[in-house]
């Protein structure tokens, strides 16, 4: 006969605060508790301090008048514009500076990242050059060298150098036509709509018709055809209904066409170019973190190059490559800020330069600014969370 | 169990300071000031006439001046001045947050600045507008003429806002480049990333000298703005707002008395009731702000009258060679005027 043993009887309840559960969970509201506290305290004193200083607060100043020019806006702006409309201004020129720059990264970054991997030695040599250069100077000496040194030392405006008298570049920055729409030209974005739907559509059913039959098309440049050659064909049948709006010299300056002004140039190319050297760094990491075992084993299977490249090894690195691309990416969303220093009409620039001290309102402005850049930084990496949990592995 | 209690009371009186400091902030300016042992000024970030360091290393200028005036009042050491630069956009954060305790820098005295930041200005050093310098080749003789002009524009002044509102109001078109410091726009002036630089005309005087070939830029005969320029300080300490005003009284009262920095020991025996008076000969009348009766003696000794800092700093004496013009005295034909000491 065994004997069972005993459960241990359970004896009086230990105290709460012997419960390792129930005292994490305590300390964990304390803290709480103590940092709303410290928040309360801190929000109640300054306002309590600017109030007894007689300094205006709150966020009235938004819907004044702000009565200054800004030299480049993708909305209607006049110096008759509210502070909030300078706000929105500068916003719009930091998304597109960014934007762009992060389209610009990415292809060079890619392009470099890959060319140092070539077996090519001059080509590889050129990339790690590229790499160690741009990648050990500081962002803030390159714009200074792009503004300063390269678009600084451009002609003047009557000295212009030009691309068939359409294009022209001087220190005022880059002068290009600007279409003109007329008439009818609503068809050629139609066309090219068509064409996406289209060749998602092939797309599809190319794929289906390859699990089930194993033949298939070059669906890749039937698309490409069709999304290039359609609008294409709509822009030639209508006549082609677009005038361009040709830059001229008249006065002090050229009128018509697209200014791009050179305080932009200098802070995309010095941002590109920059953040290119570490995301090629990034892009080399994430091929070499490929097995050469896949590569030759897709080889042995005997898939082409491009196929092997495709669907083995690329699938596979972007699994390495998309996390610390996203930090590149908000690096250079928040880097775009230094275009205060050269004058490129920024959000800093803008609102928390100059509408910061023609209101004297600096911890608002401030506070708006700082929420702009958390908030976008914040966008972009869920984007790019979302990106990855798509193109991660699936594990079998 | 002891050692624990001794901790929390350590840590809850160590909160308690915490929180209870920032809201002592007190706010007795001359107090501070005589412990520190020197009067913080904020001033440019280099402008000759007004505010900018010599040859020397040591800050010179017509807003410098002031700085070294309230010194003078307060310690009787016009040196005792501690100078902080500045540029447009930090220098009213500066103020109001305590970094400085006078700003004498070039700044127009506005209803805004007045009324809104917490500020307030003490009088005018200097009256000026806002006038543009163009390049002589682009034969520009009007700023009428400046339709579709770039121009560079100091960020954060409010030159920025007058300009805008001259080109509307003459139905002209412009481009604004906008920099950060005057450095920077005169920069931009000179590789030609602007047709026109914009500021007081006091500052293009100054600015304009420092072209490599001055000679090829001529200042547009438009003043298209009011600039009454004046040193700044916070708002709520009454007595340090009278100390910086009456300095700056003194200097312009001596000058109307014939006071200057050479005679002032041979006024000390002067007959002229108004002259014992600002000189502390009569009644002590520092004694309202804080101040010995020697208060304006020592200014005018150490720093000497309105018209010798302006003479020195930006009138004919200098290189920015600016005629007294409205900043002569009520006196003369200008519109400088200082109330009377009594």
């Amino acid at each position: 006969m065994s004997v069972r043993p005993k459960a241990h009887s359970l004896g009086p309840k230990p105290p709460f605060w012997r419960d390792r559960a129930k005292r994490a969970l305590i300390f964990q509201a304390l803290l709480i508790a103590a940092v709303v506290v410290f928040l309360f305290y801190i929000i109640g004193n300054t306002q309590a301090n600017l109030a007894a200083r007689g300094i205006t607060t709150g966020f009235g100043f938004l819907t004044n008048t702000a009565g200054f020019g800004i030299v480049q806006s993708l909305i209607d702006y006049s110096s008759q514009s509210t502070y909030g409309r300078t706000f929105v201004v500068g916003l719009l020129n930091t998304l597109l500076v960014s934007a762009l720059g992060i389209i610009a990264a990415t292809i060079i970054g890619f392009i470099v990242g890959i060319a140092r991997l070539s077996p090519n030695w001059l080509i590889a040599r050129l990339a790690s050059g590229y790499i160690e250069i741009f990648r050990n100077i500081p962002l803030l000496l390159q714009i200074f060298f792009w503004y300063f040194a390269v678009l600084r030392a451009m002609p003047a405006a009557r000295d212009s150098y030009s691309l068939g008298e359409v294009i022209f570049l001087n220190v005022r920055g880059l002068y290009v036509p600007s279409p003109l729409f007329e008439s009818g030209f609503g068809l050629i974005p139609l066309a090219f709509g068509v064409a996406i739907v289209a060749s998602i559509a092939l797309t599809i059913w190319n794929k289906r018709r390859h699990e089930a039959t194993g033949q298939r098309l070059p669906a890749g440049w039937i698309s490409l055809g069709l999304i290039v050659g359609l609008p294409l064909l709509v822009l030639f049948v209508t006549g082609v209904p677009v005038t361009w709006d040709v830059p001229e010299l008249r006065g002090f300056n050229f009128r018509g066409g697209i200014t791009v002004i050179p305080e932009f140039l200098a802070l995309w190319l010095a941002l590109s170019i920059y953040t290119a050297s570490f995301i090629a760094e990034i892009v080399r990491s994430g091929i070499q973190a490929i097995p050469h075992g896949q590569t030759e084993a897709a080889q042995a299977l005997s898939l082409p190059q491009n196929l092997v490249l495709r669907l083995v090894v690329v699938p596979q690195a972007l699994r390495v490559i998309i996390p610390p691309l996203t930090s590149q990416y908000l690096n250079l969303i928040k880097n775009s800020s230094l275009a205060t220093a050269i004058g490129y009409p920024d959000l800093v620039s803008v609102f928390a330069g100059t509408t910061l001290n023609q209101t004297g309102q600096a911890i608002e402005v401030i506070a708006m600014t700082m929420a702009v850049y958390l908030t976008i930084s914040l966008l972009v990496s869920m984007f790019m969370n979302w990106f990855n949990a798509r193109v991660a592995l699936v594990e079998r | 169990m002891r050692d624990n209690k001794n901790k929390w009371v350590l840590l809850t009186s160590a909160a308690a300071l915490a929180l209870g400091t920032a809201s002592l902030a007190s706010a007795n300016t001359l107090q501070n000031t005589i412990e520190r042992g020197a009067v913080q000024c904020g001033v440019s970030d280099g402008l000759p006439g007004f505010s900018a360091p010599d040859d020397q290393g040591e800050w010179q200028g017509l807003d410098v001046d002031v700085c070294r005036a309230v010194a003078a009042a307060v310690f009787g050491d016009a040196e005792a001045v501690r100078y902080i630069s500045l540029n447009a956009v930090e220098r009213f954060t500066a103020l109001q947050s305590g970094e400085v305790d006078v700003l004498s820098r070039n700044t127009t005295w506005t209803t805004t600045r007045d009324t809104t930041l917490g500020l307030n200005f003490t009088g005018v050093t200097f009256y000026d507008g806002i006038g543009f310098m163009i390049n002589r080749d682009l034969g520009v003789s009007s700023a009428k003429d400046l339709d579709g002009a770039a121009i560079c524009v100091q960020s954060g002044t409010t030159t920025e806002l007058n300009v805008a509102d001259y080109f509307r109001a003459n139905d002209m078109a412009f481009d604004p480049i906008v920099f950060d410091t005057s450095e920077q726009t005169v920069g931009g002036y000179e590789a030609g990333r602007c047709d026109v630089l914009t500021s007081d005309t006091s500052q293009l005087a100054a600015l304009r000298i420092q072209l490599s070939d001055p000679d090829q830029s001529v200042i547009l005969p438009e003043i298209i703005s009011k600039e009454p320029l004046g040193p700044v300080v916070r708002q709520g300490d009454d007595q340090w707002f009278n100390i910086v005003k009456w300095s700056l009284f003194a200097m312009l009262n001596a000058e109307e008395m014939g006071i200057t920095r050479d005679n002032v020991d041979e006024m000390l025996e002067s007959e002229d009731p108004d002259i014992a008076r600002l000189l502390g000969q009569d009644g002590n009348y520092g004694e309202g702000m804080g101040l010995d009766a020697d208060w304006a003696y020592n200014i005018i000794s150490q720093v000497g009258n309105y018209g010798e800092s302006y003479e020195r700093n930006v009138g004919m004496g200098s290189p920015l060679q600016i005629e007294r013009g409205i900043n002569a005295l009520w006196t003369e034909g200008g519109i400088q005027y200082a109330p009377p000491i009594r």
